[in-house]
């Protein structure tokens, strides 16, 4: 069981049996989280600074409470509000903030890169909440256990992934992830909505959505941030919710026991019928929330162990 | 009358394109003779002699796009340290950009200029002016005082004028005066916002990207419009593969068109940004290796004609931000002959067809009649060991500032000594 990593900054880097490791783990973590007493000391002494240059409720809630839940000291720092709008840059935020000594610091940005400049600069270890439209990588690995909770493995799969793949940090993560764990992976949009380079990612590319559904075993759905809906990628919500929307005639075409996610939050009527999503035969939503929290847990706890196993170092 | 004497050099002459033994007469800052050989011609009465050792004796680097902070960013770099730097990469003109704080747009700030540069630069510096008003694309500058007051060409650097009619009425203008245009050929709308070029790359880190095509719509756009109004045109940058046959095209249906292309676009690709290393970050972005190769062979081939180090110094402030949020650009006035020697040594290009492009052509150009390794030519020449290995160090840099992507880099090639009208502006330690 090995982790080699000093921060968790993508899926990029990662091995996959470091990926089953973490999974392995966040599996025991499920299991303490769905008991009364909630609690495990590993993270005990340690401080965990939460830092959200973008907006952001249920990754921020998730990794205050999955800190917690292991005993460290969480500490929320609103970015936007502070020293941001004040003119400081990220490296002399960075710098203030690695003299507090914290030991975790959870960082979402809106600029891809943002996280890994900052992790150069700081001696404690660094977890990307989401950079720009780089990558989410607690995402994928909640996303990951989720599926392999549900579906028994997290290999030979087919995975449809759906929406606004171009500007998802979601989707990226998940596509390196799914790939390293060797999954066939379909992607599903308007070609607005599509990275370029993207068919050297080694995904099938469809744009019509019933033929990409065709026998999958999972549907990811995307959300479409409600700027990108006038007319400057497609043509309206609702064209967009008539061809790319996941109904219940689309999702007949996968498998019978295909299930469905969305990372959250949902736009109800746009991307995703609001009957499945609440279907709880086919929509695992509420269970990759619980998963969120079990990986961030597992996440914290490994980067921790490093920690602790290397000696304190000094970043001038 | 001050003689100087270069013997055994290795003679680059880029307009006849030999590489040849010889030896250089320097008479009051003019090259008087030229022998070939061993055969010096003789020493004269009084010459100081300077004997090359066999290495390299070529026509100085005209190095057109050169970023200086002066007016508003002297923090940068100054005039003195650009001048400097010049002398110290064998570049022995540079050729101003008006992309100051204010822009150079009218003629007291180009004579400002001037005698900021006759005072601090040990290096020919001929400015550009700006060709609309704040570099702004509303209103055409007082083209005809500033070529008065020395503006040897007219440019917004990288603002593309998006009005047709205001560039075309510029471009109409700058004809009847014979001025010089010099444009950065590029579709404003498909490129707003980029900071790498699209493709597996830019999706696989999350970068905003532009298609390489929008160089060629610019391009397109720009060539219908010198047909139009038949001014002289010089593209700065071209740096795809899709561009070129539009070019070619053009140079032949004979219009008055040239096309300059980058030393980091010749060297570097988009891999090299790697994890998001802002030092990499320039305009137009770094493009894939196919557009490298094609670029390169379109130097050797004459279809580009000039080749400029797009010298633009940004502070460690300026780039040490988040990718998206840099400065762009790259410091390259000492660094450009090492670097290119990558393109010799690699036996991409040698070192005529390479001195075509950074010394002959950028003249010819600007009716300038530095470049030429011939008699009556200024003796504005640089001694370089293309062989010396060395390794950049980017805080021994005389810019002040050090934002090259080639820190640590390896390379063969050293400048001995650089002369500007037959005198020396820089000797290597």
């Amino acid at each position: 069981m090995r982790f080699d990593h000093r921060h968790l900054l993508g899926i990029e880097p990662l091995r996959p049996d470091e990926i089953t490791t973490l999974l392995d783990l966040a599996d025991r973590y499920v299991t303490l989280s769905r008991q009364r007493e909630k609690h495990a000391n590993v993270l005990a002494g340690l401080t965990q600074i939460n830092m959200f240059f973008e907006n952001s409720t249920r990754t921020q809630a998730s990794f205050e409470l999955a800190g917690k839940r292991l005993g460290a000291d969480v500490m929320n720092m609103a970015m936007q509000a502070s020293s941001i709008k004040k003119g400081e840059t990220l490296i002399d935020t960075a710098m203030t903030l690695n003299a507090m000594h914290p030991d975790l610091l959870v960082v979402r940005h809106p600029h891809s890169g943002a996280v890994d400049l900052l992790a150069q600069k700081v001696n404690c270890a660094v977890l990307n909440a989401g950079d720009g439209r780089h990558e989410h990588p607690t995402q994928a690995l909640l996303d990951a256990l989720t599926i392999r909770r549900s579906k028994g493995r997290l290999h030979r799969l087919n995975i449809a992934i759906c929406g606004d793949i171009a500007h998802s940090r979601v989707a990226r993560s998940n596509i390196l992830l799914l790939h390293k764990m060797e999954n066939r992976i379909r992607l599903i949009a308007p070609p607005t909505l599509m990275p370029s380079g993207i068919e050297h990612f080694g995904v099938e590319v469809f744009h019509d959505m019933r033929e990409g559904l065709k026998d999958v075993d999972v549907v990811m759905m995307l959300r479409l941030q409600k700027e990108r809906m006038d007319g400057g990628f497609i043509p309206s919500e609702r064209e967009y919710y008539h061809r790319y929307g996941l109904d219940q005639d689309k999702l007949d075409c996968a498998k019978p026991d295909a299930i469905v996610m969305h990372p959250g939050p949902m736009n109800r009527g746009v991307e995703i019928d609001g009957t499945l999503a609440d279907d709880i035969n086919r929509s695992v939503i509420q269970e990759q929330v619980e998963m969120g929290v079990a990986v961030r847990m597992a996440a914290m706890d490994l980067l921790a162990r490093n920690l602790r196993a290397r000696p304190k170092e000094v970043i001038a | 009358m001050s003689k100087l004497l270069f013997q055994n050099a290795r003679l680059i002459d880029p307009e006849a394109g030999t590489d040849s033994l010889g030896s250089v007469l320097v008479e009051d800052g003019q090259i008087t003779a030229i022998a070939a050989g061993d055969s010096a011609p003789g020493t004269p009465e009084g010459a100081k002699v300077v004997d090359c050792r066999g290495k390299c004796l070529a026509p100085g680097i005209v190095d057109i796009g050169v970023k200086v902070g002066e007016p508003g960013e002297r923090h940068k770099e100054s005039l003195g340290s650009a001048g400097l730097a010049a002398a110290a990469g064998g570049v022995t003109t540079i050729v101003t950009r008006p992309d100051t704080l204010p822009s150079i747009d009218t003629p007291e700030a180009l004579e400002f200029i001037r005698r900021r540069a006759n005072e601090a630069a040990p290096v020919n510096v001929l400015p550009m002016a700006a060709l609309t008003k704040g570099r702004e694309g509303r209103e055409m500058t007082e083209l005809g005082f500033l070529m008065d007051a020395g503006a040897v060409a007219f440019t917004d650097c990288d603002h593309v004028i998006r009005d047709t009619k205001v560039l075309s009425r510029a471009m109409t203008y700058a004809r009847s005066l014979g001025a010089l245009i010099v444009a950065h050929p590029q579709d404003p709308g498909l490129s707003a916002g980029a900071s790498a070029t699209s493709g597996k790359f830019a999706s696989l880190r999350g970068l905003p990207s532009v298609s390489p095509m929008a160089e060629r719509m610019g391009l397109d756009r720009d060539i219908a419009l010198i047909e139009m109004t038949g001014v002289a045109y010089h593209a700065d940058q071209i740096t795809t593969s899709r561009a070129l046959p539009a070019l070619e095209r053009a140079k032949n249906n004979g219009f008055n068109i040239t096309a300059g292309t980058s030393i980091h676009h010749l060297t570097l690709n988009e891999m090299d940004v790697a994890d998001y290393r802002t030092f990499f970050k320039v305009t137009p972005p770094l493009r894939s290796e196919e557009d490298r190769q094609s670029i390169i062979e379109a130097v050797r081939t004459g279809l580009i004609d000039i080749i400029s180090t797009m010298h633009s110094p940004q502070d460690e402030e300026s780039k040490r931000l988040p990718f998206e949020e840099a400065a762009s650009g790259a410091v390259g006035l000492e660094t450009a002959l090492p670097v290119l020697l990558r393109l010799y040594h690699g036996d991409a290009i040698d070192l005529p067809t390479l001195f075509r492009a950074l010394s002959l052509n950028p003249s010819k150009r600007l009716g300038l009649a530095s470049g030429r390794m011939a008699k009556g030519a200024p003796a504005d020449l640089v001694l370089f060991d293309p062989d010396k290995p060395v390794v950049i160090d980017r805080f021994k840099l005389n810019s002040k500032s050090k934002n090259t992507p080639f820190d640590g880099a390896r390379l063969q090639g050293k400048v001995l000594a650089t002369y500007v009208a037959g005198k020396e502006v820089y000797r290597s330690a």
